[in-house]
């Protein structure tokens, strides 16, 4: 191969590299500009704001935890966008004053109109009615989630 | 409600994917056909090689198509691309390794490329076969303790007499009917899944914070047992194996999974002072790493003996310049196992700085999408999954980078999808696979994950 003919493809292999990266690059752009409705966007919606775009569910989001069996009886916890921590440590939101209860025992995250239950690597567990919570699982208003003593369901 | 559901299925960005993909295996060709020719080749296994490898690919992105639709389209392409270019400068250096030995009247050793086109097609039949199996990447979580479990054994597996065997002072690697491999790679994901699942019950613990020192808050000490306890087992991989690479590697996907998981930076500043503490005892300790830390400073004071290979390599890379020399123009043979720790000075000095930054670049991005697939998962399980398996692949490839650009001590590990070597080429395309099923999670359209959420929850 002649001089002239190795330089023109070794500088043209250099361009058809930079070349492919760019239209990475440009998929990538595009990824980000695609409108909002594709992509996952789930803060809960309280349900004083109308959805402004049409979701599948209608159902809405609950906005408090309500203690129903427990010392704390009565109870109400208002829910807001963010997780809670339900555990005996001084930091938790729920603080709950029983043996059976971890240091951070469940946390309470918001996933679009629900709400997930996980359970932090608590000692005696957290059930969803009488089930073990083993891995992040919805907890729907009207069940039961019981953590030591203390049982608590979700309001709208 | 069609409405709805027309918006969502309209991007799921497969097209751009196919699209993509043919552009790197074009440039794969084009780039073996330039080897051919600047080193007079025969091609005839060649092609068998190249459109073997498109087919697989095309495969591969058919099962994507089929099992995870909304997967992110720039992951495939750009690994693929790698792999690819990997596969020309193997090439390049099987042809220079047969003219020395034509030259030397020796007999000419079988051309690599071909085991590594067998590996790449193993390891695309993994990438499929994890797609399809792990339907949802959250039932990994169950298997937290089998997989740490699974990990260590694997890490220690060389250490067995009779299957492990040493390969230049490292024990890494294992040898069972003929057959070798290193687990160590596999340990990588095994470990990274455990980390994931153990840190993902314990982050809210984790992120106590006792006392503030400086503006950063301390945790409480017997809060610190995990990461000694890591500490002291990649200081184990270091003492026992003599592997200086995969200790350092499952250290810093820990600290990067403790940082993600408590957003705490107290852990970072711990971790890094630990590590530091480390280096320090292992370069008192031990003759190889002193050995590495003096080659690291002074490659110049011994450069035909233990400097020998890094000297090698910066002149590779010196004669490569802004553009490189061309494929097969150069002399990249000539550093020691170019197609496994130095294939980056190879191709360096074969397309010069700028091929070579965008060889970087096109890492960064897989790093960039790793992140992003990281971020946008729901669960935080799959949160600290995606993380902790990009920050392994960035991790591997910044170490392994700059041991042969000089920027930090040398210590072997194959550069991810480029070097020759099956067991890293396999992992980490299960690596992607894994990467592939969390972004799709991500990316799929609410209804769909909720739906199946209460689903779960019903059954």
């Amino acid at each position: 191969m002649s001089d002239f003919l190795l330089t023109v493809f070794r500088l043209g292999f250099l361009v058809a590299l930079w070349w492919f990266v760019l239209r990475i690059v440009a998929v990538l752009r595009r990824d980000l500009q695609a409108p909002r409705d594709a992509k996952p966007l789930t803060p809960a919606r309280t349900s004083k704001a109308p959805s402004p775009r049409p979701t599948l569910r209608t159902r809405k989001a609950s906005t408090s935890l309500v203690i129903t069996e427990g010392t704390l009886e009565g109870t109400v916890v208002p829910l807001g966008t963010t997780p809670i921590i339900i555990g005996r440590a001084a930091d938790a939101t729920v603080v709950l004053e029983d043996d059976f209860v971890s240091t951070q025992h469940a946390s309470l995250t918001p996933n679009g109109n629900h709400w997930v239950v996980e359970d932090l690597g608590s000692t005696n567990g957290t059930y969803i009615d009488r089930s073990r919570v083993t891995k992040p699982t919805v907890l729907h208003p009207g069940s039961t989630l019981r953590i030591g003593r203390t049982g608590m369901e979700l309001r709208s | 409600m069609s409405e709805v559901l027309r918006k969502y299925t309209v991007s799921t960005r497969r097209s751009a994917e196919l699209a993509l993909l043919i552009g790197a295996w074009l440039l794969g060709v084009f780039a073996w056909i330039l080897v051919d020719a600047a080193t007079s080749t025969t091609t005839a296994g060649g092609w068998v090689s190249l459109i073997g490898s498109g087919v697989i690919l095309l495969m591969a992105h058919g099962v994507v198509r089929r099992y995870t639709p909304y997967a992110d389209p720039i992951l495939l392409p750009a690994v693929a691309t790698l792999n690819l270019l990997g596969l020309a400068m193997i090439h390049r250096l099987d042809a220079a390794n047969a003219a020395r030995a034509l030259a030397n009247g020796t007999k000419v050793p079988t051309p690599d490329v071909y085991f590594q086109v067998a590996w790449m097609f193993i390891g695309l039949i993994l990438f499929m076969g994890v797609l399809i199996v792990v339907n949802d990447h959250r039932r990994l979580q169950r298997f937290t303790y089998t997989s740490g479990v699974l990990g260590i054994v694997m890490l220690f597996l060389p250490l067995l007499p009779g299957i492990g065997y040493e390969v230049n002072g490292a024990k890494l690697w294992i040898s069972v009917a003929g057959f070798t491999f290193q687990p160590g790679e596999l340990a990588k994901i095994l470990l990274t899944v455990f980390f994931a699942g153990f840190l993902v019950t314990r982050r809210h613990t984790l992120a106590l914070v006792q006392s503030k020192f400086l503006g950063v808050g301390f945790p409480r000490i017997k809060d610190a047992g995990p990461l000694v306890v890591m500490w002291l087992f990649a200081l184990m991989v270091l003492v026992l194996e003599r592997d200086l690479g995969t200790s350092l590697l499952i250290f810093g996907i820990f600290i990067v999974l403790l940082y993600v998981a408590t957003g705490r930076r107290s852990w970072v500043i711990i971790g890094s002072l630990l590590l530091m503490v480390g280096a320090v005892a292992a370069y008192k300790m031990f003759g190889h790493v002193r050995i590495r830390f003096d080659v690291w400073l002074h490659p110049f004071a011994d450069a035909q003996g233990t400097g020998f290979q890094i000297v090698q390599s910066l002149y590779g890379f010196a004669n490569g310049g802004l553009f490189g020399t061309g494929w097969g123009q150069g002399y990249p043979q000539l550093v020691p196992f170019a197609k496994t720790d130095f294939i980056t000075s190879a191709l360096g000095e074969e397309l010069g700085l700028v091929g070579l930054t965008a060889i970087l670049l096109m890492y960064a991005i897989i790093v960039e999408r790793g992140a992003r697939a990281s971020v946008a998962t729901r669960d935080p399980f799959g949160n600290l999954l995606a993380i902790g398996l990009t920050a392994a692949l960035g991790l591997q490839t910044f170490i392994v980078v700059g041991g042969v650009t000089k920027l930090i001590p040398l210590t072997g590990l194959t550069t991810p999808f480029l070097s020759y070597g099956g067991s890293s080429l396999v992992a980490n395309y299960i690596l992607i696979a894994l990467l592939i099923r969390i972004s799709n999670a991500a990316r799929s359209p609410e209804h769909d994950q909720s739906a199946e959420l209460v689903s779960e929850v019903n059954a």
